[in-house]
């Protein structure tokens, strides 16, 4: 586990979408008319949260589309953001964009807000699988959005790509990748297909009418990911996480991962101050309703227990290759984990699944495509 | 005494039993319209749900008749399915008469026809009570006339009534007064009175649910049970008027409880008579039927350490359910358990069921299995239930397995499909008769074991619900019995194991492996499942080791979900058996009970 940092990271959920992605689970709408009431409303929650006594070294406007907002609106809740918050020039401040959303005016008017990193959800660079996946852009529009954030002056560039489609071939995802390697952004984010309940395309799968590619296979991409990503220069440094070096790792992603605190706003955004995890209501006239009548929009408040935390702590320290910081994990939870957990991690060795040193125990690339099934081993051997 | 009646009522399934009795309680108003639950005696949750009564219950209602006179009418409801022959019987044992319920639509049927017989035994007084005659296919005349002929009766007494519309209840509640015979029994008699029933209570111990035949009880008495000569002091008699209603003494022909801090399950037998212990009777009640448990099955507890819960609940089951039998077994896969017997499989998924919700266990359930007679090869004969029982192959010289007689009574158009089943079965057509011009009562000769398991859904599938079977057992016939196992990963699973006909073996055993397939959580490594007779493996199948297993995406939204999921697997898992390294899921155990269907 990396050094946590008690710095706080802000999270900004804009719920809004041209359209909705068949694979997408996360929250969003496509009724348009309804941003400037969020946006109200959204002053409001920043105005409750308010906290100018901590520093904030991250701030992440995700979605949602963000890049659908007029750019004057995305420079207005930076603006509020930053009277609220304690905001410097060294933080990290990501926007996430989409293909075709955003011109090199509008980048370089990000850039003047403060923006120092830009997420682009590219997903594929094939037509066919962008299709599938219900994307509203092209290849092409991907490769011009990609150079609108260069010639705009972002040097932090980083990308969104999903794996492991119906039907995809090895060869078809290595074209990716390396059409991506090609582009040199300094962050690249890599997702296997995942299948979400209510999501069209989980409902397709439901029903039979999607076959999802095997898992061999999908192992098999993974394994080739990390070689090639690795061949190219970039770290695997979380399950689904690549970056030029540890310098250009997502600061405020491993917030999460961390334990670190956050604040997140909007509909549906999760926040984490330990012991403590809250979250806001997911559908935006909930969120809205509550803001109204000026109280916060929470809508499940969590107070962990130690066991509640151990099992996080596992999880998430497990999903990163620094793995786990066996002198902070003995100081957190007072525990020695290779005692702790000898009778199961023994058999992980063995398999090379896992290696460990005198400061940190983490999973390899094998051990990493079993994290969830090792993970509830080891929360079974918790008294 | 003159003003006291003792009825059942005795229906097929469905034929309306339950709403007409709810009906005459509202009749008597002792129960607010306000307060009133429909089918107000199916107290228990699972039988409101599945529309069936299994557990009798008994009310006392005050009813004051057209001619002026003040009555106590006891009804005491029977359960209407076919494993529950014995409850009925004891019910009407205590009874001088009986409405017998007929669905003017659906007409008499095989059930309607059994609990007649019964009644009969019981030189019951009957009445006949056409329900349901506000349906548009209802059909009177084609009713009164299967009374005539079916069941011998005069259908000039019949009443028409639908109890949904409160039509005929009236007239119910008159011809219960004027034509069924008050008690014949002697106030001044040493006390002889009829355990027919008890449930437990947890506040105030056993309550025993009796019938004075004649004497008097009240509270103080020391009163002495009949077959084991076990004294208690009478702490409350009383009524059952839908509460208990503490009364100062309960007189010969009444229906009654007592309580008198009777903790044990062992102490109290139903049919057992309840006498004086100053002053006994001389001759106990005679007979009721011994209730003989046709089905056996084993129940574990998922946990070992619950062992001792599992023994607690199923002993105050027992308080409630006569006709559960049970004694210590034990499972190289499962530990300490129970085995046992129950009347049919309707009983034992009723158990099952009672356990998990009323009692909050979590169980395995073995595969069901009738009794067999195994002789062996020096002559000696054994009575087998349990596949873990059953003897060295090499050493039997012959197996027997139990035939029922079925009844079943179909419209004439399934004819065909019931032969097809019964047959399929293993069944001998051993006769039939048109009861009218459409309908037929079909006989056949069954192995018990071929109908124990969902012969009662499939006739109703393959009749639209208009099938009606009952049966009895007649005899048992020789048999070519085998053992079918199940290997998990090259492991015999004992829990697993079934006894079944030569013939099947090869069905079952492919039926079982896909099932488990379906239900083993994929692991690490390949699982393999065999089923095998002897040392033969007859079927296989694979459950593919995990390739991946990994959750991509996790970021602030996903973190608290995919913790509630770990803690929530860590709980499932401990409703898991682990069998060698493999893990297996109570729903895998419960897959191969469902093995006889085809699908």
């Amino acid at each position: 586990m990396q050094e946590t940092g008690s710095n706080l990271g802000i999270y900004v959920h804009i719920p809004f979408c041209e359209s909705k992605c068949r694979y997408c689970d996360f929250y969003s709408i496509t009724d348009k008319g309804l941003i400037s009431n969020y946006l109200s409303a959204l002053q409001t929650e920043i105005d409750l949260m308010a906290r100018p006594d901590l520093k904030s070294d991250t701030l992440y406007i995700g979605g949602g589309t963000p890049s659908l907002l007029h750019y004057k609106q995305i420079g207005q809740i930076v603006d509020q953001i930053t009277m609220a918050f304690n905001l410097d020039v060294t933080t990290e401040m990501t926007l996430e964009v989409n293909p075709g959303t955003s011109t090199v005016r509008d980048l370089q008017d990000y850039a003047a807000f403060g923006f120092n990193r830009i997420n682009i959800g590219i997903q594929s660079f094939n037509d066919d699988y962008l299709g599938f996946l219900g994307r509203q852009h092209n290849a092409k529009q991907s490769i011009v959005a990609i150079e609108a954030a260069v010639s705009a002056g972002f040097n932090n560039i980083g990308l969104d790509l999903i794996y492991g489609l119906p039907n995809q071939s090895q060869k078809d995802w290595k074209q990716d990748l390396l059409t991506a390697i090609k582009l040199a952004p300094k962050h690249l984010s890599c997702y296997m297909l995942t299948y979400e309940p209510h999501t069209p395309l989980g409902i397709d799968h439901e029903a039979g009418r999607v076959v999802p590619l095997s898992d061999i296979r999908i192992a098999d991409m993974f394994r080739m990911t990390h070689d090639i990503l690795g061949t190219a220069g970039y770290e695997h440094y979380e399950i689904s996480n690549f970056s030029r070096g540890s310098r250009w790792r997502s600061r405020h992603n491993q917030k999460y991962w961390n334990l670190s605190p956050y604040v997140g706003l909007g509909p549906s955004a999760h926040s984490c101050s330990l012991p403590r995890r809250w979250w806001n209501h997911r559908d935006l006239s909930s969120y809205m309703d509550a803001l109204k009548s000026g109280h916060l929009p929470i809508c499940e408040d969590e107070h962990l227990n130690q066991e509640q935390q151990l099992i996080e702590g596992l999880y998430l320290g497990l999903r990163q290759t620094d793995g786990i910081d066996l002198k902070s994990f003995q100081e957190r939870y007072q525990i020695d984990f290779q005692l702790y957990f000898s009778r199961a991690l023994d058999q992980y060795f063995a398999e090379n699944w896992m290696s460990i040193d005198e400061k940190n125990c983490r999973l390899t690339v094998e051990g990493m495509l079993f994290l969830d099934r090792i993970i509830d081993e080891l929360v079974e051997l918790i008294d | 005494m003159k003003e006291i009646r003792n009825f059942s009522i005795i229906a097929h399934i469905d034929h309306g039993k339950s709403t007409l009795s709810d009906r005459m309680i509202q009749a008597t108003d002792i129960v607010s319209d306000r307060n009133f639950q429909d089918q107000i005696l199916d107290n228990m949750d699972i039988e409101r749900e599945r529309g069936i009564t299994i557990k009798s219950q008994t009310v006392c209602l005050p009813y004051k008749a057209n001619n002026g006179k003040q009555y106590h009418l006891n009804l005491i409801d029977t359960p209407g399915h076919v494993d529950f022959t014995y409850e009925v019987s004891r019910a009407l044992a205590s009874c001088e008469g009986a409405l017998l319920l007929i669905d003017a639509s659906q007409g008499v049927e095989a059930q309607t026809l059994a609990n007649l017989f019964l009644a009969l035994e019981h030189d019951l007084e009957i009445i006949p009570v056409i329900n349901k005659i506000d349906l548009p296919s209802a059909d009177i005349e084609r009713v009164k006339k299967q009374i005539e002929d079916d069941l011998g009766l005069d259908s000039k007494s019949a009443i028409l009534a639908s109890a949904k519309e409160g039509i005929g209840i009236a007239e119910v509640m008159e011809a219960v007064i004027e034509k069924l015979p008050p008690p014949q029994a002697d106030p001044d008699a040493p006390l002889k009175a009829l355990i027919f029933d008890s449930h437990y209570d947890p506040f105030r111990g056993t309550i025993v649910h009796f019938r004075v035949i004649d004497g008097r009880i009240k509270a103080g008495d020391q009163i002495r049970f009949m077959s084991n000569n076990a004294t208690y002091k009478v702490e409350e008699v009383g009524l059952f008027q839908i509460v208990r209603n503490p009364s100062k003494e309960i007189t010969a022909g009444q229906v009654g409880y007592l309580i008198a801090g009777i903790k044990t399950v062992s102490d109290t037998r139903c049919g057992d008579t309840i006498t004086l212990d100053a002053k006994p009777c001389s001759v106990p009640m005679s007979g009721f039927k011994e209730a003989k448990p046709v089905v056996f099955a084993s129940i574990y507890p998922i946990a070992a350490d619950d062992y001792s819960e599992l023994t607690v609940a199923l002993e105050k089951l027992k308080l409630n359910d006569a006709s559960l039998i049970y004694e210590k077994d034990t499972s190289v896969a499962l530990g300490f358990g129970f085995r046992c017997g129950f009347l049919g499989l309707l009983h034992l998924e009723v158990v099952q069921e009672r356990l998990e919700r009323e009692f909050d266990q979590s169980i395995i359930l073995t595969v069901p299995s009738v009794q067999y007679k195994i002789i062996l090869n020096d002559g000696s004969e054994h009575i087998v239930d349990n596949p873990a029982l059953y003897p060295d192959p090499t050493t039997i010289e012959q197996s027997l397995e139990p035939f029922i007689k079925a009844s079943i009574i179909v419209p004439d158009k399934y004819m065909g499909a019931v032969m097809k089943l019964c047959l399929e079965r293993r069944g001998i057509n051993k006769n039939y008769q048109y009861l009218t011009s459409s309908r037929i009562e079909m006989i056949f000769e069954i192995p018990l074991s071929e109908v124990i398991y969902d012969f009662y859904d499939k006739l109703k599938t393959v009749t639209q619900g208009y099938g009606s079977f009952d049966y009895e057992i007649i005899d048992y016939r020789i048999s070519k019995l085998v053992k079918l196992d199940i290997l998990i990963n090259g492991e015999r699973v004992d829990a697993l194991s079934q006894l079944v006909h030569e013939d099947r073996a090869q069905q079952r055993g492919r039926i079982a492996c896909e099932r488990l397939k379906d239900e083993i959580p994929r692991q690490m490594f390949k699982i393999a499942i065999q089923g095998a007779v002897g040392g033969k493996i007859i079927s296989r199948s694979t459950v593919n080791p995990f390739r991946k297993d990994v959750t991509a995406k996790c970021y602030g939204g996903d973190i608290s979900r995919k913790r509630k999921l770990l803690e929530k697997q860590k709980k499932g898992k401990k409703r898991m058996k682990m069998v060698g390294k493999v893990m297996l899921p109570q729903s895998a155990f419960l897959a191969v009970l469902k093995t006889d269907s085809e699908s």
